[in-house]
């Protein structure tokens, strides 16, 4: 078993006062190598039977979510529980956002108790700008509104590297509602930035116009995916497909025209869904529990990356890794 | 049609060294004005020009919202028209979207009662189109029309019915007003938060296309046509807007437009910092728009700069971009922020923006040209090219702070406002 060492942070460089992770864009490359590399180290922290690190002892996270979110706030609570961290979960129902009170003033209440990072999901975009500008914590964008959802991408990332074994290079068809699809847009751009190629595919309904400039290409056409090493698949969002918003005819037609079946699956390539799936509209159960399906391993990639994203965040440098010896 | 302000003593000054620019009547030399009793006495040619100094007939503003009656907490008739003088502008003109509407005698006659108590700058109220702004029955115009309404409007909203708006433009002849059109097609720019291109696709943020707006004004100008009435377009924002305008008036309509200066100065680029001051109905657009409003602005197809001074509470605007309200303030600012943007670096000549704030704005609307000439009553802005300024939120005279100007330093300072005779801002 490895040994993992986690740096010191009081012998650390001074950093930044303050850092956030609102969006892929305030990653670099080297950034995204530094906290994949991170989250490698960690994994195997997670393979032995004590799983617990001292790394962020005393340390406090608060989980502020405004949206339900069964993964996310559960893996953004487990990786401050495993590098030691205090956490507190604060949702918007049953607590006084019921009474009608402002983000502002949630966020002013909750920095009172001096958290470290605060890890925000809301439905709105810039929700996560609004805290870091009245908070003196590290704040943490876990999903705002359409916008942004960094952690996700980081862990789509992590997800590929550790099946295909690189980044740089693939080709990833992401498949179904992007205009709704926060994870979409940062995925795309964190896609990019480690020099991987992505090509949308959707209805033309739910392409939002102008969306290459982000350095994706676009088309209609389900065939497209045929090229792609990794099937990345959205959650099409019901509630979003009602009578009336007429994005596309029917789920049924959807289903038909977009829909990942086996016989759209070619051999070798992996399938990805950020969760939570709907069985049998965007995704064929028989696709969803195959072997090329890669969604559980997202689920625990989520951990070791959101750990590794508060470890970033907190401590300095990278992790310790002990450098193996390699013999001509 | 009547502008109301609080009566007052006329003063007395002169003016000495500036360089008076009066667009409207072809002058531009260093000159000494003197007003006597509020009225314009002698213009002599100055015997030491006053460096950076420039005199010009003071500023009208079509489109400011004073937000009362209703919400006070934002502004006052009082903080709105001193907000004005300090912006240089001897007159404005008040949106009817408060609460309640402006859209009945009553209404409209408290606000004309208050202006004559509070107002530093003469005001103008427009009426709403439309009771209540609900775009179902029309305003009883005529009656507003007597009390004073200088035009009418469902500013905030547009007129989605085509059918009551070709009775609006016919009605309206009956009262002698013309029609301020807000252009937007609802169901194309149905939840919109910004423009809608490449700019929104990344941020995720709802699009409100540009051809939301031009597919409406397109509309108008055809009802406009075969009605024979004139129109007014509201905050025009987009270069296929400009095109219908420019191709309206050569086929001869009667058609005014503004735009602001937001729109003239910056593009959607802007929204990427998710700033809520720079979040606007309608959306700052692309590079390509910015440059066609600046054309349309030189070559006379947009004739008014209008602020849409648009006051928010604070903590209305301290809120997620999303679920902030749309709409910045403007009136202090209006002058600096095209000066410094567009005329120093050689954009747009410094005589065209004059008279685009000034007479354009009051012949769109049938109010008197300001001029500088013997005789006239004294309506002068005096303005210092060379003092540079920031803007601060505890520099505004406004009620409200939601300035996209906010932090930055500008070029350009309003040293006095005369409106009306009556000096009501000096430095």
């Amino acid at each position: 078993m490895a040994d993992i060492r986690l740096a010191d942070e009081r012998e650390a460089p001074p950093r930044p006062l303050r850092r956030h992770l609102l969006g892929v864009s305030d990653l670099q490359r080297a950034d995204v190598t530094r906290i994949l590399d991170t989250a490698a180290t960690l994994s195997r922290s997670l393979e032995r039977e004590v799983k617990k690190l001292p790394a962020l002892r005393g340390r406090l996270v608060v989980n502020l979510f405004y949206e339900s979110s069964t993964r996310t706030l559960s893996s953004f609570d487990l990786a401050a529980k495993r590098l030691s961290a205090d956490t507190m979960s604060v949702r918007s129902s049953g607590s006084s956002v019921d009474k009608g009170e402002s983000l502002k003033d949630t966020a002013v209440t909750l920095a009172a108790y001096d958290p470290d990072v605060i890890v925000i999901r809301h439905p709105q975009i810039g929700a996560p700008q609004l805290v870091a500008s009245v908070t003196g914590a590290h704040v943490v964008n876990a999903g705002d509104g359409k916008h942004q959802h960094p952690t996700q991408a980081l862990l789509d990332l992590h997800t590929m590297q550790q099946a295909l074994g690189r980044l740089e290079g693939l080709h990833v068809a992401i498949v179904g509602d992007v205009l709704h699809s926060r994870v979409a847009r940062s995925l795309i751009e964190a896609l990019a930035l480690v020099g991987a190629r992505s090509t949308l595919v959707a209805p033309p309904t739910l392409i939002p116009r102008g969306i290459e400039a982000m350095g994706c290409e676009t088309t209609s056409d389900i065939a497209a995916v045929a090229s792609a090493d990794v099937i990345y698949v959205l959650r099409m969002q019901q509630e979003r497909m009602l009578a009336g918003a007429a994005y596309v005819p029917s789920l049924r037609e959807y289903t038909a025209l977009w829909g990942i079946t086996p016989e759209r699956v070619r051999p070798g390539q992996v399938v990805m869904h950020p969760g939570p799936m709907n069985r049998g509209v965007e995704i064929d159960p028989r696709v969803a529990d195959s072997e090329a399906a890669l969604i559980t391993s997202q689920v625990r990639s989520g951990l070791v990356v959101r750990m590794a994203v508060l470890y970033d965040l907190l401590t300095s440098g990278p992790v310790e890794v002990p450098v193996a010896l390699e013999v001509a | 049609m009547t502008l109301f302000s609080r009566t007052g003593v006329p003063d007395t000054l002169t003016i000495r060294g500036a360089r008076v620019i009066d667009p409207a009547g072809g002058l531009d030399q260093a000159l000494d004005v003197t007003v006597e009793d509020g009225i314009i006495t002698r213009l002599e040619p100055a015997a030491d020009a006053a460096r950076g100094l420039v005199l010009a007939p003071a500023f009208i503003d079509p489109h400011v919202h004073l937000r009362t009656p209703g919400r006070e907490d934002e502004e006052t008739i009082a903080t709105g028209t001193a907000a004005a003088a300090a912006g240089g502008y001897c007159a404005i003109l008040a949106m009817p979207n408060t609460d309640p509407v402006v859209d009945s005698a009553a209404v409209l006659g408290a606000l004309v009662e208050l202006a004559r108590e509070e107002a530093v700058v003469p005001t103008g109220f427009m009426g709403s189109i439309s009771k209540g702004l609900r775009g179902e029955e029309l305003t009883e115009m005529a009656e507003l029309a007597a009390l004073g309404a200088v035009a009418f409007t469902d500013d905030g909203h547009p007129v989605t019915s085509a059918g009551l708006l070709r009775r609006a433009l016919q009605y309206s002849a009956v009262a002698h007003r013309k029609l301020a059109l807000h252009e937007e097609e609802p169901t194309l720019s149905r939840d919109g938060q910004m423009h809608e291109g490449a700019v929104s696709a990344e941020l995720g943020l709802a699009g409100w296309p540009a051809v939301a707006e031009s597919t409406m004004i397109g509309r108008d100008l055809g009802l406009a046509a075969y009605e024979q009435r004139p129109l007014h377009i509201m905050h025009l924002s987009a270069s296929v807007s400009v095109e219908a305008v420019r191709a309206a008036k050569a086929r001869g309509v009667a058609v005014t437009a503004e735009v602001t200066p937001h729109h003239l100065c910056l593009t959607d680029e802007a929204v990427r910092t998710l700033d809520t001051n720079v979040k606007m109905n309608p959306p700052l657009r692309t590079e390509s728009d910015r440059a066609a409003l600046l054309e349309g602005l030189r070559d006379g197809t947009i004739c008014c700069v209008a602020t849409d001074h648009a006051p928010h509470a604070r903590h209305e605007k301290e809120a997620p971009f999303e679920e902030a309200p749309f709409g910045v303030t403007g009136l202090e600012t209006a002058f600096a922020a095209l000066y410094t943007t567009l005329v120093e670096p050689g954009a747009l000549p410094l005589p065209t923006l004059l008279e685009r704030m000034s007479a354009g704005p009051a012949r769109a609307f049938g109010l008197p040209v300001p001029r500088i000439a013997e005789g006239e009553t004294a309506n002068l802005v005096l303005l210092d090219l060379e003092a540079q300024w920031r803007v601060t939120e505890d520099g505004f005279r406004s009620r409200s702070v939601n300035s996209w100007l906010l932090g930055r330093t500008l070029k350009g300072a309003v040293v006095k406002t005369v409106a009306g005779g009556r000096v009501v801002h000096a430095l």
